[in-house]
């Protein structure tokens, strides 16, 4: 007689009820992503992929007036990787550097700096928006690659892992390396930055996702169609729409999101044996 | 010809702490010094000090001659072997041994020839392109001796570097590395709070105790003539047999035990005899009998400890010895054995100051 393992059921319907609570609106923005404008309208969200799959996506991303007035859905979705990747980097180089300093120059004012860095941490960016678009505008830096990331860099979480990591390495490294004849540039780069090779990775890989869904500041800093990042052209593309005499298209706001969600998703897959590592291992 | 000369070398902490409390010491060109002491007494400091890897609050080091107080370790032209090694992990062997040549800008051929002759010395030649982590202790203990060998110092500083090896491979290192330093002929200084280590590789050694150098000179000086109870009881395994008494004129009193043989000590203070456990001999007719306790069988000899009858106890209530004996003589358990003691060899020390007075 087989026995049924009621646990095994049992945790499955919870995980299985889970992936799908968690999935379905993405599923059903997909499907309708792929239906025409007419149907949407008339039957409301779709469930099922329909027939308009490549005529939307090819719409969205490569024929001008196809989703925004005059912008393409791949100018975009270059400004948002632009905004992603130099977020990302632009974290991880201040941060080592300022925790590189903070752990290894016995400066000081090394403590009271550190907390003061560690304070910004619970400062959202609403609270300097003002003040950071004032600068910027101050210095012609709106509407810029360069306005858009630099106010946005400096990061008190990368400081601190890093910090942190930098900490639990061995003072005899420091110590091999300077009999070694090492500078502290050269104990920097050849010692330390490929020590912490699986932590900036995680770093690389959150502060990526963070940057490309970055919303508030892409809002207010950028006011030309051809800057716009993907986030601020969902948000604008139902306006276009609802402006427009025509039938709304949402199927083409519906493939806009998707296109939004893919990079950070594929970043996550690819590269979370590295995150993972990252956060649990360290190598010494 | 590379000396190293200390001359009243002093470390205090910011926080007060006395490391290290005036040392004075001149260490000839090829010498293989030993630090012994127990731990916290300021040896690693005092040679962290020669490394440049701890500042100098006063006094002068100097290296052949050149004083170092103010030059940076890189410059110093001394090589040092740390405790856990110290490799760095995300580099091959081959990157560990030419890391500090390459910062010194050695062209790549020779530093390939200099590390591959360092290796095949130290039989590592096959792991050059091994990291680390794939390497035993024993290996890479190798690799940070290699590291050090192919900057050719003047000076190699060792901090208890086989300290994490286990039992068998620390022998066989240390054997290789008393022959490797014979060989390149380079001066030495060498930490380690294991006395036999300090015993068997030094050339001279340095007992030293709370920041101070309690004796300094050859092995076997130290052995057989300490000039204070504290090396007296550090040299030598197993340690010295300490029993406290007082002299009366004539003869050596401890509790019941009087020893006649004795002559010009100190009376009226309290005074300690030592005797090494091989000067004490199983006889017949001894004056001396102790009860046996336990025996330790070790080969070639056999350790019995138990308690020496009718000696006045220190702390506790028996003085305990321990005797070596040859491996035929096993005693039961709580009988008692007839000792005679070779006087002319005894060591007797001032309980107050710790000095020796004969």
């Amino acid at each position: 007689m087989n026995t049924i393992n009621w646990r095994l059921i049992y945790t499955h319907t919870v995980l299985i009820i889970g992936v799908i609570f968690m999935s379905l609106p993405v599923w059903v923005a997909f499907a309708t992503s792929t239906h025409d404008a007419e149907t949407i309208l008339r039957n409301g969200l779709q469930f099922w992929p329909g027939t308009h799959f490549f005529e939307t996506y090819r719409e969205v991303l490569f024929v001008e007036g196809g989703v925004m007035k005059s912008v393409l859905g791949t100018t975009m979705l270059k400004n948002s990787l632009i905004l992603g990747i130099g977020f990302a980097v632009g974290k991880v180089i201040i941060s080592m550097l300022a925790a590189y300093a903070i752990v290894y120059f016995r400066f000081r004012l090394a403590a009271p700096l550190f907390w003061i860095i560690f304070m910004t941490l619970l400062l959202p960016l609403e609270v300097r928006i003002i003040p950071s678009y004032e600068v910027m505008a101050g210095l012609n830096l709106l509407d810029t690659h360069t306005g858009l990331i630099v106010p946005l860099i400096a990061s008190a979480t990368g400081t601190f892992f890093f910090r942190q990591f930098f900490m639990s390495v061995p003072d005899e490294l420091l110590e091999a390396a300077r009999l070694d004849g090492a500078t502290p540039w050269r104990f920097f780069v050849d010692i330390l930055i490929p020590l912490s090779k699986t932590m900036i990775a995680a770093i690389l890989i959150i502060m990526f996702v963070v940057g490309w869904n970055q919303y508030l500041w892409p809002l207010i800093m950028t006011t030309k169609e051809e800057n716009y990042t993907l986030v601020i052209g969902i948000k604008q593309i139902y306006q276009v729409l609802a402006e427009g005499g025509e039938l709304p298209q949402y199927q083409k706001a519906f493939a806009l999101t998707i296109l939004a969600t893919l990079p950070p998703v594929l970043v996550v897959l690819v590269f979370q044996n590295w995150f993972v590592k990252g956060l649990v291992e360290s190598e010494k | 010809m590379a000396g190293v000369e200390l001359t009243g070398v002093r470390k205090v902490y910011p926080n007060g702490a006395e490391a290290v409390r005036g040392v004075d010491m001149k260490i000839e060109h090829g010498e293989f010094i030993v630090f012994v002491g127990p731990s916290g007494c300021g040896k690693s400091t005092l040679l962290r000090m020669v490394a440049g890897l701890e500042g100098i609050t006063d006094g002068e080091i100097s290296i052949d001659g050149r004083v170092i107080n103010d030059v940076s370790p890189a410059d110093r032209d001394v090589a040092m072997v740390f405790q856990n090694y110290a490799l760095y992990p995300h580099m091959t062997v081959r990157g560990n041994m030419s890391y500090g040549l390459k910062n010194r800008g050695i062209g790549k051929a020779e530093i390939n020839s200099k590390v591959e002759e360092a290796a095949k010395m130290l039989r590592i030649a096959d792991f050059l392109d091994r990291r680390p982590q794939q390497l035993s202790g024993g290996q890479r203990q190798r690799v940070a001796m290699g590291r050090a060998i192919v900057r050719e110092p003047k000076v190699f500083l060792f901090d208890e570097p086989l300290s994490n090896l286990d039992a068998k491979l620390r022998v066989q290192m240390r054997i290789e590395i008393k022959r490797l330093q014979r060989r390149m002929d380079v001066t030495s200084i060498y930490v380690t709070h294991d006395q036999t280590e300090a015993m068997t590789l030094a050339d001279r050694l340095a007992v030293i105790n709370d920041g101070r150098i309690e004796q300094m000179g050859a092995p076997l000086e130290l052995y057989n003539n300490p000039s204070t109870l504290f090396v007296a009881s550090f040299i030598g395994s197993p340690q010295i047999n300490l029993v406290p008494a007082r002299f009366d004129g004539k003869k050596l009193i401890s509790g019941d035990l009087a020893l006649s043989g004795f002559k010009d000590l100190p009376e009226d203070v309290d005074l300690v005899l030592g005797m090494r456990p091989d000067d004490l001999i199983q006889s017949d007719n001894g004056k001396l009998s102790m009860r046996v306790d336990l025996v330790e069988q070790h080969g070639a000899d056999n350790l019995i400890y138990g308690a020496l009858l009718g000696a006045e106890a220190d702390e506790g209530d028996e003085t305990e010895i321990c005797i070596k004996v040859d491996q035929q003589v096993l005693p039961a358990i709580e009988s008692t054995l007839k000792l005679d003691v070779d006087l002319s060899r005894a060591l007797v020390f001032r309980k107050d100051s710790g000095q020796r007075v004969l």
